[in-house]
């Protein structure tokens, strides 16, 4: 056929026998600014309506038109969703990438091109597939304007077509991703069609990779991180958000208006909710801080160099005792760094953000589920503890495609910590709002506006006493910053406590320590190492800073602990020395993954497995 | 007591219309210079504060960091206070405000504090038209650090060190007028008639209010060649108006020439008089008001005043359209949706 390029050397005999069935990493390349999201969404849902585990990522660039756009769709039969390094089918669709796109595969991979490309002289042993788009999208949008924004999804119906993906699931993805246009819909379906028919007519099948239905994704979702970070925060009783745009947080709290705006409205028409795009980080956060100061559940999102910015502000909220919630998308530093990469960079900052003896509460969620669920644990924790809680998530999490378990109803309650209200204070007479009655650091506040003439009091960043009156005394201060500290240690046993996974043949000698996105390669690449190394591996995944009792005895429990982070200077390994016996710590080891591509399973297994002499 | 008989009272036993004395509306004792400025106009606060009627609980005091700053913590105890961070008084301000809009909100900075670290806060404050009264005790110079010019400090003035400022001042109130406050005004801290009228029109205002209030330093910059000094400011105040204020409580008609009296009445129902010193001047022609300002810088006048007022403007907390309970107590079954349309969004996500 003449659409069928030359056959692959080497591998092609054994491709006739060869089936690789719901396990294959699809890449699309293209550039920013042409519309392909819609195509990749529909493809992504296409595979997961047929029951198989998917993750869709978006390599992005920091542009708003005309620069390479990756977006990788990974389809795993045993529930890998984590990036993998290898792409086995290439649709390359942007002729500036697309020599260094097939340059890059490995033998056997299959490349879908743009027939002027031209690719298939590249090399001789790979599948190569051409499709003429503008000649198949002209006959299906008579309307030539329209034509760059269907021609995307030609290549998912050719796509669908070689491996076999239902035309059913393409057409009710299509259906959903337009569900407001019946005509864009009934014209991108048309497109699909298209490429399936050319597909089906005119290529002939010589790659190994198929689709097939299973039933792995019965009642899951789809859904971004950073969306279900603002629904978390919408269920989480949030009432104040105050902002600043920068990528990747500003989709949080974009999406977060959309649901505050169909969730959060009252019966009469009225807002049960304020958001403020603020002049900068700074003033984002002075406005969390007033709106907890003055009791509202407040918060904002950003990224490390917002975080920069917060640090003289989170210092008056850690001395003066204010409760919110900062989320950290974090991405690629310092300064500027990679805007549109991932990574987990932000962690020893944000723990001692500010000048001064400061201690920060972190959460690190690892999936959607817990973006949403730890929003409320969030908010609970920072009224419980006065104090500021940051949430770690990163743009792999915040911006990426994950499969999801829907999100359970939160269970605990809204729960708003030492207030004293008018009655309590007409009981008490007074109070003092430092000091520590109850022995857990905590002491009481009241809320501005409280209609009592003994419920005010001077809050300052200034030293201070019990009263919180103004004082330079040394042992008001010590005292102070001992009881600080006295509450950051309470907080140890309320935080989140982390998930142990052991290993199948008892407790293992080696020990992974890892959190946040890590957790999809380490779960992958604990398998690899089993099969592959006979090195079995427990594993620990973190979930807040301070670190909990069990963090001390998993370390005490192992040999050698991997502590593997998305950064180049072991920063959570750094909190884990400050924090355990100095015998301990020398059993720590650091695997470190600094590309700003979400970690990979093969990364760790190759660098432990070595790190173990394998 | 109903068995003592009737004694005439003592003025700190005197109460205003909510039964409190003025001793209600005491703040700590001050630890600035004497003969600051500050003090001053802290005792004008208090004095305004008592004559509106204004229940201290409801005020928060918010400020910055500076002399000017401190001065919270000596005016009005049983209201809350929060003395922030360096320039950034104005987010602290509005996130209070967003979390009850119940609050009547007084922000106390200094010409370092709003016009040199914080005018970035500052600016945005303004544009917002956030119910607040914002007050600057202008000085001219860091006090804190001992002496220091600030961005307010005039052309040509002289620190005691001898150096002359070589720079134009920023003048906050062209500025907070240009970028959208709603009443806007220059007044001096031994002033005391002017700076209680303006203030007591500010507690009726509904947006924000921003008085810049010449307060000298007695200790770094109230000599010879300083234009922030008493004498300085003695000898060149010039006065837009003569004012007087009626508040909405107090049913007393007072005659007027419309001719030589402008009256405006706030958003509470009280109504401000101003008696025009200058013909033609309408405190609500915004470029009128930016005209004149120019128009005393230079001439080297400190023009006080009413400068400019828009009782009508919506303000932040309306543009919000929020629910009239404060957001901070609002309880569970209002800020947490029902089980049923989390299962609603979970559907739309499949």
């Amino acid at each position: 056929m003449a659409t069928m390029d030359v056959a692959p050397q080497g591998t092609g005999g054994q491709l006739g026998r060869k089936r690789i069935v719901n396990d294959m990493s699809i890449q699309v390349a293209t550039v920013n600014g042409s519309g392909s999201q819609s195509s990749n969404t529909v493809l992504l849902r296409a595979i997961f309506q047929m029951g198989v585990p998917i993750s869709g990522k978006n390599l992005f660039p920091s542009n708003i038109a005309g620069l390479p756009t990756w977006y990788t769709i990974r389809a795993n039969k045993d529930g890998y969703i984590g990036r993998k390094k290898e792409i086995d089918f290439l649709v390359a669709m942007n002729a500036e990438t697309a020599r260094d796109d097939v340059m890059s595969l490995a033998p056997g991979a299959s490349v879908l091109y743009d027939e002027p490309l031209a690719l298939d002289k590249l090399r001789n042993d790979l599948v190569f597939y051409s499709v003429p788009y503008d000649k198949l999208v002209a006959t299906v949008c008579p309307e030539a304007k329209l034509r760059k924004l269907v021609k995307n999804m030609v290549y998912v119906g050719v796509v669908a077509q070689l491996l076999e993906i239902e035309m059913g699931e393409v057409e009710k993805a299509i259906r959903k991703q337009f569900a407001k246009k019946v005509k864009a819909a009934n014209l991108n379906l048309a497109a699909a069609q298209a490429g399936f028919d050319y597909a089906n007519g005119s290529l002939e099948k010589r790659g190994i990779f198929y689709i097939e239905r299973m039933n792995k994704t019965a009642g899951k979702i789809i859904v971004d991180g950073n969306s279900a970070a603002a629904l978390g925060c919408v269920f989480a009783g949030c009432t104040v958000v105050t902002w600043y745009p920068i990528t990747p947080s500003s989709s949080l709290v974009e999406t977060m208006i959309e649901y505050m705006k169909e969730y959060r409205i009252g019966p009469d028409g009225k807002a049960t909710f304020a958001i403020v795009q603020a002049e900068d980080e700074l003033a984002a956060i002075g406005m969390v801080i007033g709106a907890g100061w003055a009791g509202a559940r407040s918060m904002t999102a950003t990224a490390g160099p917002g975080i920069s910015l917060m640090a003289e502000f989170s210092g008056l909220a850690y001395y003066a005792e204010i409760p919110g919630v900062i989320w950290d998308i974090q991405r690629v530093g310092p300064s500027t760094g990679l805007p549109t990469r991932t990574s987990q960079g932000d962690m020893l900052s944000t723990a001692f953000l500010s000048h001064g003896d400061t201690k920060n509460i972190m959460l690190i969620p690892c999936s959607a589920a817990e973006c949403f669920s730890m929003a409320s644990e969030a908010f609970n924790l920072a009224e419980q503890f006065q104090t500021l809680v940051f949430v770690m998530s990163d743009l792999d999490l915040g911006m990426n495609n994950w499969m999801s378990d829907p999100f359970e109803y939160p269970t605990t309650p809204i729960k708003r910590g030492k207030v004293l209200s008018r009655e309590e204070l007409e009981k008490l007479g007074g109070f003092a709002r430092y000091k520590d009655l109850d022995g857990d650091g905590v002491g009481y506040r009241t809320l501005p506006g409280t209609d009592h003439p003994a419920a005010a009091y001077f809050t300052r960043g200034s030293g201070h006493n019990d009263k919180s009156n103004y004082s330079e005394r040394p042992d008001d201060y010590e005292q102070n910053m001992e009881r600080l500290n006295r509450k950051f240690e309470t907080a140890r046993s309320f935080v989140p406590r982390p998930e142990i996974h052991h290993g199948d043949q008892g407790k293992s000698k080696i020990g992974i320590i890892a959190y946040g996105t890590s957790h999809w390669g380490i779960i992958e690449s604990r398998d690899q190492l089993r099969n592959e190394y006979a090195i079995e591996t427990d594993y620990l995944r973190l979930r807040a800073y301070p670190f909990t009792r069990e963090v001390h005895d998993f370390i005490e429990q192992h040999e050698r602990v991997y502590v593997v982070e998305q950064n180049r200077d072991a920063q959570m390994l750094s909190l884990l020395k400050l924090d355990l016996k100095p015998e301990l710590t020398t059993r720590l080891r650091s695997i470190s993954h600094l590309d700003g591509l979400p970690l990979d399973a093969r990364s760790v297994t190759d660098e432990l497995s070595t790190m173990e002499g394998k | 007591m109903a068995t003592t008989p009737a004694e005439p009272r003592a003025p700190e036993q005197r109460t205003n219309r909510i039964g409190l004395t003025v001793i209600d509306y005491k703040g700590g004792k001050t630890t600035l210079c004497a003969g600051c400025g500050h003090n001053a106009i802290s005792e004008r606060i208090i004095e305004a504060m008592y004559d509106m009627g204004v229940k201290p609980e409801r005020v928060v005091k918010l400020s910055g960091i500076g002399c000017s700053s401190k001065s919270p913590a000596y005016f009005m105890n049983r209201s809350h206070s929060f003395n922030s961070v360096h320039g950034r008084m104005p987010s602290v301000a509005t996130g209070a405000m967003l979390a009850n809009r119940n609050l009547i909100a007084l922000g106390v900075s200094g010409d370092g504090d709003t016009a040199s670290i914080g005018i970035g806060q500052f600016v945005h404050l303004m544009r917002r038209n956030l119910p607040v009264i914002y007050i600057i005790e202008d000085n001219g110079v860091y006090g804190l650090t001992k002496g220091q010019f600030s961005a307010t400090a005039d052309l040509g003035s002289k620190l005691k060190s001898g150096v002359i400022n070589d720079l134009p001042p920023i003048d906050t109130c062209g500025l907070a007028i240009e970028l959208g406050a709603t009443f806007v005004g220059r007044s001096f801290s031994g002033d005391k008639r002017q700076l209680s009228t303006l203030l007591k029109a500010a507690i009726a205002h509904h947006g924000t209010v921003m008085l810049d209030v010449v307060s000298p330093c007695v200790t770094f910059n109230d000599h010879e060649g300083s234009t922030k000094s008493y004498k300085y400011v003695k000898d060149h105040e010039e006065t837009l108006q003569e004012m007087s204020f009626v508040p909405h409580f107090e049913e007393i008609d007072v005659e007027y020439d419309p001719g030589t009296t402008v009256s405006v009445t706030m958003h509470d129902g009280s109504r401000l008089q101003l008696r025009k010193l200058e013909e033609d001047y309408d405190p609500t022609d915004r470029i009128a008001a930016m005209k004149r300002l120019s128009e005393a810088h230079d001439a080297g006048e400190v023009l006080t005043g009413l400068f400019y007022v828009n009782t009508k403007a919506p303000t932040l907390i309306d543009l919000l359209n929020m629910i009239d309970q404060p957001l901070a107590t609002l309880p569970e079954s209002i800020t947490r949706p029902s089980r049923e349309v989390l299962e609603a969004a979970m559907e739309e996500l499949r």
